[in-house]
């Protein structure tokens, strides 16, 4: 075990070292524009002496590093400012939107996964069938289509045509299932495709064809010796279409206004809400590099014979 | 066999395309080296229908691109308030025919689509290119040199792609504010991380190779082993994940014009278009369905050229992408 909690430690040390890369992009992205955030947060018709009040006002007059340290160290004491739109602390709007996001990503790689993997399974038992040439003709489309015009489609389907579930809002519960199909077809397609060829992998494998030689039914050697072993590269995978996902939903929440982080993010840019902007952008960051950290750790334990460096 | 994209298996298709690296056509004097790759590349996607129709909807829309103004049946531009909102198929008094439709100004949707190609492949071609250079000299660096300065590097790209790539390209041209030159310069440097990591991972590779350790024994430099040796082996996985990369920016440069953040009007976009279809989902389903269908099948072809010249090139890279 004492390599187990060094990889956690080392993996955790990592964290630390993303985080700080992060905050430097929330605090440089601001200042991109010649240098001075107050050429984006300033309306046009602002003269010189209300820029110059405003800068005093933000500090944006300190010396760089100076504003850096003020920045992280208010930020890791969970203060990011006042939202100048809402007139609240922005940590506590960004926190309330941050759980609609996951729960949306949540419900997206349930109905990923439960398409995936069985259409992924017998795609592998059934190589080069017609079933395995639709799937795979579907798992193309699922990835070449753009989400928010599948999720748009839907719309016109469902909402407008048939009207049997509302196009826009988390008033009900039901809100979630356009949504989450939406991105669930962009999961669904990325995960069929890998849980295929990890399976193919798998199958070819010796011990596939001991418990096979065995006399071992087809659903035992399928369920507890395949699948088993082609779970590890699915978990790989699944953590890396994470920021696909992450990114899909910043795009599906504006076509359905579903109210999580990514739509706040998209109007606090509008708004020039430089508050929210950066307390957005850490916090989506953050929840990511956490739940791919748990799936890190997860393929670890699923994976006994990973060798720690 | 169909294979598809960022996910392939390392398969059946694996042993197929070794056997497409191996030189099968026999030396001919007769030819010139570039005439047989030419010939290689026929031969070879001829022999792959998904490659094949990859090229070909690749083909189309480039061509599309270049002479969309003269063969586009009106002005994409062009307003015509008594013909607005009609349905796929309208033809007017004067006998226009409008056969995908007209938006919410009258202007035809066929025209708009074949005018939004230019962008697509220009948004694609030019950012890709941009982010394929910094990718390629930074994992070069990063694997070659190796050491303290790779986990630096690494870890910068880490931090990077801990913020997803569409809410990257969304702040910072929120920030700076976009058009479509701009847009282009930032899809091409926020979108290099890829390219960096996989480019590092074959430079490992490359870098322990028996000609590499030749190549340090003839005495050459470590600058000239990089550049001559070590470069030219990763190149292929370059280009092979820059085609993927097309599909990838394609899509961003929609997403973006559609939530506001890209490409402004008059310039037509795809993106913008269906921004302007979600306006009027309730009456006027032509305005969104259409661009959406070009940029589906626009991304398909390119991804199947990509799995295709994949196969070809590189089978080494699949599955890292």
């Amino acid at each position: 075990m004492p390599g187990f909690i060094n990889f956690i430690i080392s993996r955790a040390v990592q964290l630390v070292v993303t985080m700080f890369i992060v905050s430097l992009a929330a605090f440089f992205i601001i200042r991109l524009k010649g240098g001075d955030p107050i050429l984006v947060l300033a309306p046009d018709f602002f003269s010189e002496e209300q820029k110059a009040q405003m800068r005093e006002f933000w500090g944006f007059d300190r010396p760089l590093g100076e504003q850096y340290i003020t920045f992280i160290s208010k930020a890791v004491r969970g203060d990011f400012g006042i939202s100048f739109v809402a007139k609240r602390p922005a940590m506590e709007l960004v926190i309330e939107r941050l759980g609609n996001t996951w729960l949306l990503a949540a419900a997206s790689s349930a109905i990923g996964l439960t398409v995936a993997i069985p259409l992924g399974i017998l795609s592998a038992l059934k190589r080069n069938s017609l079933l395995d040439f639709i799937s795979t003709a579907l798992a193309s489309l699922g990835m070449a289509m753009p989400s928010f015009w599948l999720g748009l489609m839907l719309i016109i389907i469902f909402s407008v045509n048939l009207r049997i579930l509302p196009a826009f809002g988390a008033m009900e519960p039901k809100a979630i299932i356009m949504p989450a199909a939406t991105l669930g077809v962009g999961m669904a397609a990325r995960l069929s495709r890998m849980t295929r060829s990890a399976m193919l992998e798998v199958l070819n494998q010796d011990y596939v064809r001991t418990a096979r030689s065995k006399g071992l039914k087809q659903n035992t050697v399928v369920i507890r010796h395949t699948l088993r072993n082609a779970l590890i590269p699915i978990v790989t995978v699944f953590g890396l279409q994470l920021s696909w996902l992450l990114g899909g939903a910043i795009i599906v929440e504006s076509v359905f206004a579903w109210p999580g982080l990514g739509r706040q993010i998209i109007d606090s840019i509008n708004n020039r809400d430089n508050a929210i902007m950066q307390a957005g952008l850490v916090w989506m960051s953050l929840s990511f590099i956490l739940i791919s950290y748990a799936i890190d750790v997860l393929y670890v334990l699923l994976d006994p014979r990973i060798q720690f460096k | 066999m169909f294979s598809m994209s960022s996910l392939t298996p390392a398969s059946n298709s694996n042993r197929k395309s070794h056997r497409n690296k191996q030189p099968d056509i026999k030396p001919d004097a007769s030819l010139s080296p570039r005439r047989k790759l030419s010939i290689r590349i026929l031969s070879t996607l001829l022999k792959s229908p998904v490659g094949l129709i990859g090229a070909l909807i690749v083909f189309i829309v480039v061509i599309l691109a270049i002479v969309g103004p003269v063969i586009s049946p009106h002005d994409p531009l062009g307003r015509n308030l008594r013909a607005r909102f009609k349905p796929p198929g309208y033809t007017d008094s004067a006998g226009n025919t409008y056969a995908l439709g007209t938006d919410q100004l009258g202007r035809d949707i066929l025209s708009r689509i074949i005018a939004g190609t230019r962008v697509s492949v220009l948004v694609g071609v030019v950012s890709v290119f941009i982010a394929g250079t910094i990718g390629v000299i930074y994992g070069l660096l990063s694997g070659f040199i190796g050491g303290i300065l790779d986990s630096i590097l690494m870890r910068i790209v880490d931090g990077i792609n801990s913020i997803p790539f569409i809410l990257r390209v969304i702040a910072i041209s929120g920030v700076v504010g976009a058009g479509l030159t701009t847009l282009i310069i930032i899809l091409g440097v926020t979108g290099w991380t890829t390219c960096a990591r996989v480019i590092r991972g074959e430079v490992l590779k490359v870098r322990e190779m028996e000609y590499v350790t030749a190549a340090y024994a003839l005495g050459q430099s470590r600058l000239k082993v990089m550049f001559l040796h070590i470069l030219p082996n990763v190149f292929s996985s370059a280009i092979v994940l820059a085609a993927l990369q097309v599909g990838v920016t394609i899509l961003a440069e929609s997403s973006l014009s559609f939530l506001g953040q890209g490409v402004k009007p008059p310039t037509v976009t795809w993106g913008l278009m269906l921004a302007d279809g979600k306006t009027y989902i309730n009456s006027a389903w032509w305005m969104t369905t259409f661009p959406g269908i070009a940029i589906t099948i626009t991304v398909l072809g390119v991804v199947f050229l990509g799995d295709w010249l994949r196969d070809f090139l590189d089978p080494n890279v699949r599955g890292r992408a």
